[in-house]
């Protein structure tokens, strides 16, 4: 294993393969917050070039938390095909970015190999990428996941219907809810973020989504985003439930820092093939962003795209029906301005979906960041492009209870019409049925949110 | 085409100062069909809902409107609490270890620290060990300490006192993190410590304040150890309503002897 390299009559030489994938990262201010980002311009090109030369099974034979103090390391490692890791360890990430990108290579053997694979192999592979290479790449891979409806696949961009309220007022839940069904969005999940987590409140909300879902027999599904503990306590209670949600991390300490673990994980998901309103088998909806475990003093001195990437090796071990990372929501400490959020969601979904995950995004800004809404703009039009799977809909982008702005209803039709995509079919055959959309395109009738009542 | 953009048919975009209108009064819709079930979904949230479109975009006042709402939103990310407003309060200030408002941004880290000399100032002025701590941080909103500080924080003390819970002295730190309450129980060993700090400012409003509160802080606490009460705004969850709740949680804290994710209330 090489560690050196001269560049620019210099010789640039790292201590581990950890310095390596973090100094070989694009600037990100989270990293250097983290004392691991590379000094300059010239040593990040330097790290490019070795990681370029390192094999599948380097990365492999170095996780970024050792496998014995960390249970995602172990689910990660665990998990790995081993005949396909054979297939591929002697590898260089060089070599393996090339094969990802090749015509020769499809869809069908990027996800097959990817099983063996580790997430710090296919987070070393973006970081060898530019923006539109992530693009590509991402857009090439078509997962597909079920749960009432089918999401993914080709031509299908689908948006989650996000109608939160400052205090989860039933009446002002539901006013955002038929707004956004009047624009033909939610037919990924309709699922909102509560302002309070407590088990009768998450009961009162999910039993309003599944009334509006059963009473519209709006082909879809629903979700209260609690805690995962508080969902799993409404559910056995007999609240009605579609997708179990929990943010999740990218190492066992910071997975505790979100009151959860990957224990948790498996009898949420146990639990819900036994109480689930839904058809499954993919049950979960998990959300990450670049930076959470740095935000919890527990990234092991790992950069946080490679971090991010440990979240998806975590995710696929329960094969669920939504992944997005919410990429600008964290603050400018870990992505300073627009440039950062768009770089970090292009590497977020291009690392999703070579993990084989139904991959969306929340293109998002805080107001203490550097960015605006015209950087959500470019971003969800770059993420149409990159074949991501979902965005966000809220009114007008705006989050009145999370206090950050996102992508509007507005905005995944336009983008849909720009490119030629669609809802989920069932769910625009819907639509189209209720007269909001007439061959792709939104009617006269589209945004009366008096339609429902 | 539409015009109208209120609610009671005030269409003068010029002389209507347009970021003072409730998003709830502020529509632009083509038709009067079904007039009454959309006044009452407008009223329901101040969500941007029933603003139509051109095409599949918004219309001019809207996008305008948004622009200039983000703009404000973002503006008061920088500004500071002024040092009367920490006078008339009855507090005392201290300050991070961050110098500006940039590196409180970027520098979370030394947000939550304070110098050796500070150190000493809040470990003489302070009592030490009471059951609970409550301090007051500008964090990323600075209007909000002026905004709820003044009825929530004596009607959360009252509300303790009453139970005959001892509250410690409270101060104002300026670029405040969360994480402060890590460092201010090192010092002082409340059973509780309890920040009242102003909030990412949203869209809808730029005086949102939250608390975080923790029983028996420790400077390696887990994030999940906090219990938070957030949205406390006029247009959230209004201040005095707040503190009920934060003075329940608290209370609850000690009878518990834990905080977080584990806490019944």
């Amino acid at each position: 294993m090489n560690l050196k390299c001269t560049l620019y009559n210099k010789t640039f030489e790292f201590s581990s393969v950890k310095e390596v994938l973090a100094k070989a990262n694009e600037p990100k201010s989270g990293d250097t917050l983290a004392g691991v980002a590379s000094n300059s311009a010239e040593e990040r090109m330097a790290a490019k070039l070795v990681l370029s030369e390192l094999t599948v099974k380097d990365l492999r034979e170095n996780p970024s938390v050792p496998y014995e103090e960390d249970e995602v390391t172990r689910i990660i490692q665990d998990d790995l095909d081993m005949e396909q890791y054979e297939k591929f360890k002697g590898m260089t990430i060089g070599e393996l970015r090339d094969w990802v990108l090749s015509y020769n290579t499809t869809s069908e053997m990027i996800l097959a190999a990817s099983k063996g694979f580790t997430s710090e192999v296919i987070a070393g592979v973006a970081k060898l990428m530019g923006n539109l290479d992530l693009m590509y790449g991402a857009n090439k891979i078509e997962v597909h996941a079920h749960c009432n409806t089918t999401i993914g696949g080709r031509g299908v961009f689908a948006s989650r219907l996000q109608p939160n309220h400052p205090t989860d007022n039933l009446r002002g839940v539901t006013s955002s809810l038929f707004e956004g069904l009047s624009y033909a969005c939610g037919d990924a999940v309709l699922g909102l973020n509560p302002a309070i987590d407590t088990v009768n409140s998450t009961t009162d909300v999910l039993k309003l989504l599944y009334d509006v879902r059963t009473k519209y027999e709006i082909p879809t599904q629903i979700c209260v985003l609690s805690h995962i503990s508080t969902q799993m306590k409404a559910a056995q209670a007999g609240a009605p439930i579609d997708l179990c949600f929990q943010s999740i991390a990218g190492s066992e300490k910071a997975l505790r820092s979100f009151g959860t673990g990957a224990g948790m994980l498996g009898d949420a998901l146990q639990m819900m093939t036994e109480l689930a309103k839904s058809e499954g088998p993919d049950y979960m909806y998990f959300e990450t962003g670049q930076a959470s475990e740095l935000s919890s003093s527990s990234h092991f001195d790992t950069d946080q795209q490679t971090m991010e990437s440990r979240c998806y090796g975590l995710a696929r071990h329960y094969h669920p029906f939504l992944v997005n990372t919410v990429v600008g929501f964290m603050g400018p400490e870990y992505l300073y301005d627009g440039k950062q959020v768009i770089r970090a969601a292009l590497e977020d979904v291009f690392c999703g979906k070579m993990h084989g995950l139904p991959m969306g995004c929340d293109c998002c800004y805080t107001n203490h960041m550097q960015a605006d809404q015209s950087d959500m703009d470019n971003l969800i039009t770059i993420m149409a492009a990159a074949g991501c799977t979902y965005v966000m809909g809220l009114p007008q982008g705006d989050d009145v209870m999370l206090m950050y702005q996102s992508t509007g209803f507005h905005d995944s039709q336009t983008v849909r019409e720009m490119l030629g995509l669609h809802p989920i079919r069932e769910f625009e055959q819907w639509a189209e049925k209720m007269g909001i959309l007439e061959n792709g395109r939104l009617t006269s009738r589209a945004g009366d949110l008096t339609i429902f009542r | 085409m539409s015009r109208a953009f209120t609610l009671s048919g005030k269409t003068d975009i010029l002389g209507c100062n347009l970021t003072a209108i409730p998003m709830q009064e502020f529509s632009e819709r083509d038709s009067d069909e079904n007039k009454e079930v959309y006044e009452q979904y407008k009223k329901a949230t101040p969500a941007r809902v029933g603003i139509g479109h051109t095409g599949p975009r918004y219309h001019t006042a809207a996008a305008l409107r948004f622009q200039a709402d983000q703009y404000s939103a973002a503006n008061a990310v920088q500004m500071e609490v002024p040092e009367s407003v920490v006078k008339k309060l009855g507090l005392f200030e201290i300050q991070t270890r961050c110098s500006s408002k940039y590196e409180m941004l970027t520098r979370p880290d030394l947000g939550r620290l304070f110098s050796e000399e500070t150190k000493k100032i809040i470990s003489e002025r302070c009592v030490h060990e009471p059951d609970v701590q409550i301090f007051i941080g500008d964090g990323l909103c600075s209007p909000a300490v002026e905004a709820n500080v003044p009825t929530m924080y004596p009607a959360i003390c009252a509300a303790l006192e009453y139970e005959g819970i001892s509250v410690g002295t409270p101060f104002f730190v300026r670029y405040c993190r969360v994480n402060t309450v890590r460092t201010v129980a090192e010092l002082l060993h409340p059973k509780v410590t309890c920040v009242l700090i102003g909030e990412r400012p949203g869209m809808l409003t730029s005086q949102s304040m939250s608390a975080y509160m923790a029983y028996n802080a420790r400077y390696d606490m887990l994030e999940s150890d906090y219990t938070v009460v957030a949205n406390i705004s006029s247009v959230g969850m209004p201040p005095a309503e707040a503190a009920a709740n934060i003075a329940d949680i608290i209370k609850a804290m000690p009878e518990q002897k834990t905080s977080g994710y584990g806490l019944k209330y």
